[in-house]
């Protein structure tokens, strides 16, 4: 099942585990109740190679025993898995539709369908997966616009190297709301929320 | 009047705490966390979580201090109301706790302060983008009064089944000639999930449309947390004949003379002498400190408010 810790080659994780898990929490917070607004979380951050700053400061300071995380299969079994184990003491799961929250890298999306995560039951809709999806780039991209609740008119982003089904296929799941996935979309050390109230258009359409 | 009062530091070195910093243990923290997310991403849904217990009784405002717990951060500037004021016991403990427990500054200054805990009220002065309105849930089901069981009001809620609210705000009318709801006047977020605003006032109902602050709300014997983003859409319930009403005086403030804000009746004596003054204590003192006057300015009342703020510091 769980391959043994290799503590030699353990990164560290929060070095203010309380204060740090605070203040990225803060940012997490602005980022989902104003959807499109980039913060910086992360940045002290040397996670092991494949994930990026950003995603490791949500896993380290959101999962822990209680969560179930879905990692895509190119980043289990390594570094990552260990590191990840040791810091948050997380349960790792091969089933996506039963993950709290799913770590996967944009050229992994291509083989995961978004259908495949927790959607969220009828009368408890706060069960669906929160996606973490690792990208190049959140302003090199096809832009996009943004529009629903915690946005005052409309807020723009330009995430880059999404599959190009992704935001057809997010807003088919979550044309059902309350059903539907939370995504965090992580660059580096920069992330944006898209909860799944956020309503998206690629530009020109 | 002091803005912000020096914090008290009493525990500012890490290794001179014997608790955990803002009092709850980090796991309790991250699953209040996770909860707030989620109610972030469904307005108005209620997120069940494990309350814990807390150094005073339910009902005292344990899911409003948790959330406040699980956010805050030393770089906060903290005010705390009950109903209103900033300078009654509940507010003025809870308002130590997390000077001492947090090492946070605090305040009564609406616009200086980042996270507003309150219990039935948002303060008249508009809040800003940035701040985090932290609201005291005693019941957080709008529907409970009519339907006891959760697996019911659950399953209404997942259905949009919304029905009995008006009939309830109908027979509402048809008794009283008028929908008789004063506080905790059910609303519509975002058209779709019907939430309980606490029993604030509905005065203060028209205040979470579309307002730019996070508003965020914990109940902590009912094990529930939920939030409105800002910038959502808020819609008291309300009939295209009956249409929604806040409450109006016809007394202005008598201390500072506001006839733009919510006003509790204050009994003087026995012999029926009784003033109105505003709810929302900075506000009015703010006002008085301005120079406005009302009809009974310079009363006693305005003089023992500011020596027990003095006090505290």
């Amino acid at each position: 099942m769980n391959a043994p810790l290799n503590l030699a080659e353990l990164r560290p994780g929060f070095s203010e585990p309380v204060g740090d898990s605070q203040s990225v929490f803060r940012a997490l917070l602005t980022a989902t109740a104003q959807p499109g607004t980039r913060v910086e979380v992360g940045k002290a951050l040397a996670p092991p190679v494949g994930l990026n700053q950003a995603a490791a400061a949500v896993l380290l300071t959101l999962a822990d025993q209680d969560t179930l995380v879905w990692l895509e299969p190119s980043l289990r079994g390594g570094a990552i898995e260990s590191w990840l184990r040791f810091h948050t003491s997380c349960p790792l799961t091969d089933h996506a539709e039963e993950a709290a929250f799913a770590v996967v890298s944009h050229e992994g999306l291509a083989a995961q369908m978004l259908s495949g995560f927790n959607q969220g039951d009828a009368k408890y809709p706060d069960l669906a997966t929160t996606v973490i999806v690792m990208m190049p780039d959140l302003e090199a991209g096809p832009n996009l616009v943004l529009e629903g609740p915690g946005i005052e008119t409309i807020a723009e982003i330009a995430p880059q190297g999404l599959p190009e089904s992704f935001w057809a296929e997010r807003s088919d799941l979550v044309a059902h709301f309350q059903f539907g996935i939370d995504v965090m979309m992580c660059a580096e050390a920069t992330l944006v929320s898209i909860p799944r109230t956020t309503r998206i258009q690629t530009k020109g359409e | 009047m002091t803005v912000t009062e020096a914090p008290a530091r009493p525990n500012a070195a890490p290794e001179d705490r014997y608790y955990t910093y803002a009092y709850l243990d980090e796991q309790t923290k991250r699953m209040i966390r996770r909860a707030i997310l989620k109610a972030l991403a469904i307005p108005g849904y209620q997120v069940p979580f494990g309350s814990r217990e807390m150094p005073v009784p339910y009902g005292w405002g344990t899911g409003g201090i948790q959330l406040t717990a699980a956010i805050i951060g030393p770089e906060d500037v903290y005010k705390c109301i009950d109903q209103g004021a900033d300078d009654t016991t509940n507010a003025v403990s809870i308002r130590r706790f997390f000077a001492t427990v947090a090492d946070v500054a605090t305040t009564e200054d609406t616009s200086e302060a980042t996270i507003i805990q309150s219990r039935h009220r948002i303060p008249e002065q508009p809040l800003a983008d940035g701040q985090i309105m932290v609201f005291q849930v005693p019941q957080p089901e709008p529907l409970r009064g009519l339907e006891p069981r959760e697996t019911e009001t659950r399953a209404m809620h997942a259905y949009a089944e919304y029905g009995l609210q008006y009939v309830s705000l109908y027979e509402n009318i048809s008794a009283y000639g008028r929908i008789a709801a004063t506080a905790g006047y059910p609303v519509m977020i975002d058209e779709r999930y019907l939430m309980s605003p606490s029993p604030i006032p509905k005065f203060d109902n028209p205040k979470m449309h579309m307002n730019p602050a996070i508003l965020l709300f914990g109940a902590g014997r009912e094990k529930r947390i939920y939030a409105v983003p800002p910038f959502t859409r808020v819609r008291s319930l309300d009939f295209e004949d009956y249409p929604f009403e806040t409450q109006s005086w016809d007394e202005v403030c008598a201390l500072c003379g506001a006839n733009d804000s919510y006003l509790d009746e204050v009994v003087l004596d026995d012999k029926g002498q009784h003033m109105f003054v505003c709810s929302d204590s900075h506000y009015c003192a703010d006002r008085r400190e301005k120079g406005h006057a009302g009809p009974m300015a310079g009363h006693a009342l305005a003089h023992i408010e500011t020596e027990i703020a003095a006090e505290e510091v």
